[in-house]
């Protein structure tokens, strides 16, 4: 299988190169033929990469250890589940995960596109075939093929790493690989709307499923990764500001700045110039990020080891990006605004200070992270750039867009009038400095918390008064049930309000995070049927008993785990494991450094969080680490409600805008609205 | 199946249940064999104050209990601020408190623990650390000289395209207002009312 699998990546490589070539041609020249034969090409590379996604999972299943990849990453007693997602544990799989995908999404975008951008087509499949052929280029030529064989046959393989070794591992990098991947579509398009100088809204309209769909992944993949970090890594927290998880940020800030912004274009034909410089802009990120991951050239905990890969992915990164800008150049006399801004207290220009802010915090995240480099360059001294540094800088910015976040939807489009904006900041004003008022009253003191949570109150109220509105217009005017309005408002205007469910998320986001400044910690060492105590920031204290420790053997690993008994206040409440898991392999060996399996009881105000970290002496005595941390599930929970406002929006149907005016008996055409 | 089956009565196995009967003791046959271990009975909760584990390695590397010290709030503060070295990216309090494999966090511990019993402040443990180990130690680099531009970089830059968007935002808005042609009403124009609800009710329609 694995000849055939080296078959297939040779085979996608040529038909990518020819796809490419026949694509862009084809477009130029306008020459159906090629353009045909381009989108050919797609299907066939999507279907030799196919098979050699099989020929690996083929490889892994039977535990071929003699192919190098499958005894890297996998052993005999691995679980099935896991077996599965060592296609894109290790380096060489991910990139054929990648390619792979990306084929996939290329040959639904050929398919789906409707037929009014068919002209984009051609350059939208020389694109995807160029990407796609780049990376498996960099297996085939960078030392990252994952059909290589080893000299000798192991007995068993190494197993996969025990950090990953976790639900959320098995789906938080596909997730954001496809968000990754996904950015390449809606790049595509912009790139062939350059080349065939189609600068209208039409490629806007082909690509607002896709950017929609890569920005919905981006935030699942982010969100599970916090998760994963969370319960899998130990440190009692799901953001550190590694650069790769700041990596996975840079796209998610800018395609949400996108977003925002293409609206302006899509209603007003302006910011054409900046929308597209976005789309490349996000695109770039994500081979960034990438790099970043693959080349070692920053240390991280989540980085593939360090290879030739990097080198590939810079040289790429440059030249692409230096032909995509120098395009963008060469067009930018096509591209001039059908519009102008009217005033300067419009939703217009309320959505270009929100671009600011996510573009700033995008450069600021992005000039930490590469800070460290730039020190040595100057000052010739490695330096390092952690969270402290990263809260500092960022934690204003993120409180500057979560107010904007509550004001945009209150200022009209085009003008506001004064007292228009009186009538509108009412409710969220109030609602807001009453949230301020309870925090202080109620004793709490850190400052940045209670901006964040008076601002949070700000943005809902704004939130529930357009909710409240729209649905009050509803029953006036169609005689609808309070909750049936609600329904069919958001059903009608789900890009809106699908919009504003996701402020909902980011406004819970927000406030979880605001939490973690009340974190309380406590190490202990206790012997059984010792106790400890911990005190919450809610006012409650935890005690903790230690009743002692079991070890077996499951399937792969030997377990030593620790049961603690906990009580608040006096209450049991239950016990609570925590284990220390020595991975083994087949043949009994050891394979990996012993792991922790937290133990977590979690409820809506607060998370109790146990570290076993390891015993005294050989003995029953244990060292456990005790965690409160306030808010966590507001976390999880604000990331399912930003998924389900993605959702909502990308929900086909629903009437465009021309529906909803002639629902309204008005006739205005929107730009570029057919 | 059921128990009958099990029991030797009434056989009412069908190909389904005893297909999946044969690929059940095929799994079970071929999966690798769990090796069970007898656990000496010190090992079992509340025999003993602190009884041996069966196997101690298993439980990762030894440590030593917890000191007062290790939760002192100073010692901690200090430690946040310290990188540790033994390349996890984690500051020093973080790793000794969640890698327990890593023996260079403890080794940095203590450290910081036996400067702190010489009676130096949190400032002059840092100091010492730097010293010892360059500004590469700290997890945020010293705001003095280019590191400056690290701190501050991205927030004038944000203030600075903050201006400059408004100003431009107010010479356009200004060139507009100038360019526009006065409409020349082609009905009666509405009340301040009527347009008004027009504003709001377009508002609410748009996406």
């Amino acid at each position: 299988m694995t000849l055939l699998g080296n078959l297939a990546l040779w085979l996608a490589l040529l038909v990518g190169i020819w796809g490419a070539l026949a694509g862009f041609v084809g477009g130029l020249k306008d020459r159906p033929d090629l353009a045909r034969s381009a989108r050919h090409a797609v299907f066939a590379m999507c279907g030799s990469l196919l098979v050699a996604v099989v020929s690996l999972e083929w490889a892994l299943f039977q535990h071929d250890f003699n192919v190098e990849y499958v005894a890297a990453y996998t052993s005999r007693n691995l679980p099935i589940f896991y077996t599965w997602s060592a296609l894109y544990a290790g380096q060489k799989g991910s990139l054929l995960f990648w390619a792979t995908v990306l084929s996939l999404f290329g040959s639904l975008a050929l398919v789906l596109t409707p037929r009014h951008h068919r002209a984009l087509l051609p350059h939208v499949a020389g694109v995807v075939s160029l990407v796609a052929a780049f990376f498996i280029s960099v297996m085939l030529f960078g030392h990252a093929n994952p059909f290589q064989r080893l000299p000798y046959t192991p007995l068993d393989g190494n197993g996969l790493n025990p950090q990953l070794q976790n639900p959320g591992m098995v789906f938080h990098p596909p997730m954001l690989y496809l968000g990754y991947i996904s950015i390449t579509i809606p790049f595509a398009f912009a790139i062939a709307a350059l080349l065939s100088k189609r600068l209208d809204t039409d490629w806007l309209v082909a690509i607002r499923k896709w950017t929609l769909l890569s920005w919905l992944f981006l935030s699942i993949g982010i969100c599970l990764g916090m998760w994963w970090a969370y319960v899998e890594l130990g440190w009692g927290g799901y953001w550190a500001w590694d650069p790769v998880e700041n990596a996975s940020l840079l796209p998610w800030l800018t395609m949400t700045a996108f977003l925002h912004s293409v609206m302006i274009q899509e209603k007003r034909g302006m910011l054409k110039k900046w929308n597209l410089a976005l789309i490349i802009g996000s695109w770039l990120l994500s081979i960034f990020g990438t790099f970043i991951t693959r080349s070692g050239v920053i240390s991280s905990v989540h980085s593939f080891t360090q290879s030739s890969v990097g080198y590939f992915f810079l040289a790429f990164l440059i030249v692409s990006g230096v032909a995509s800008f120098a395009l963008y150049a060469n067009r930018l006399p096509l591209l001039t605004a059908e519009a102008r801004l009217e005033s300067m207290v419009s939703r217009e220009a309320s959505f270009l200070f929100n671009n600011l802010l996510f573009i700033g915090i995008a450069f600021s995240v992005l000039w930490g992270t590469l800070f460290p480099i730039l020190s040595e360059l100057v000052q010739g001294t490695k330096i390092t750039v952690g969270p402290p540094f990263f809260n500092q800088v960022n934690i204003p910015l993120g409180l500057a867009l979560l107010a904007l976040t509550g004001i945009g939807p209150l200022i009209a489009w085009r003008r506001a009038s004064v007292p228009n904006l009186q009538r509108q900041f009412a409710v969220p004003g109030t609602v807001g400095a009453f949230t301020a008022l309870i925090l202080l009253v109620a004793g709490m003191r850190d400052l940045y918390a209670v901006i964040a949570m008076a601002l949070g109150g700000f943005v809902l109220g704004t939130v529930g008064q357009e909710f409240a509105r729209g649905a009050r217009a509803r029953h006036r005017q169609y005689g609808e049930g309070y909750a049936l309005a609600l329904g069919r408002l958001l059903a009608r205007n789900r890009r809106r309000y699908g919009g504003y469910i996701v402020h909902t998320g980011i406004v819970i986001l927000f406030v979880a995070f605001a939490g973690m400044a009340f974190k309380t910690e406590t190490e202990a060492s206790l012997r059984p049927g010792e106790s400890a105590s911990i005190r919450s920031p809610y006012g409650w204290t935890y005690r903790l008993t230690h009743l002692g420790i079991s070890q077996y053997d499951a399937l792969n690993r030997q377990v030593t785990a620790a049961t603690l008994e906990v009580s608040r206040d006096g209450k049991r409440l239950g016990v609570l494991t925590t284990e220390k898991r020595q991975h083994v392999d087949a043949l009994g060996r050891p394979t990996f450094q012993p792991s922790t399996e937290v133990g977590i009881r979690s409820d809506l105000r607060e998370d109790l969080y146990i570290v076993l970290g390891g015993v005294v002496n050989g003995t029953e005595q244990a060292v456990f680490r005790f965690t409160i941390n306030p808010l966590v599930w507001w976390v999880w929970y604000g990331g399912m409600i930003i998924a389900l406002g993605g959702l909502i929006v990308m929900w086909p149907g629903g009437g465009g805008p021309a529906v909803k005016r002639a629902e309204a008996g008005y006739s205005v055409r929107l730009v570029g609205e057919p | 199946m059921t128990a009958d089956t099990r029991t030797g009565g009434q056989a009412d196995c069908n190909r389904r249940d005893f297909l999946a009967a044969v690929a059940g003791g095929l799994v079970l046959t071929v999966r690798p064999r769990v090796r069970l271990t007898a656990q000496s009975p010190d090992s079992l909760p509340g025999t003993g104050p602190s009884g041996r584990l069966w196997d101690p390695a298993r439980a990762g590397r030894p440590l030593d209990p917890v000191t007062t010290a290790d939760n002192d709030a100073v010692i901690q503060a200090i430690e946040k601020q310290l990188h540790c070295t033994c390349g996890c990216n984690l500051d020093v309090y973080t790793c000794r408190t969640t890698d327990f494999t890593c023996t260079v966090s403890p080794a940095m511990h203590q450290h910081v623990v036996g400067l702190a019993k010489q009676g130096m402040t949190g400032q002059q443990i840092i100091d010492q650390f730097v010293r010892e180990h360059g500004v590469a130690i700290l997890m945020a680099p010293p705001k003095r000289g280019f590191n400056l531009a690290g701190y501050f970089v991205p927030s004038l830059l944000i203030v600075a395209a903050g201006v400059a968007l408004t100003l431009v935002l107010r010479r356009r808005v200004r060139t507009a207002a100038v360019d526009a042609v006065p409409a020349r009403p082609l009905a009666a124009a509405g009340t301040p009312e009527e347009l008004e609800r027009l504003r709001g009710e377009l508002d609410r329609l748009s996406v």
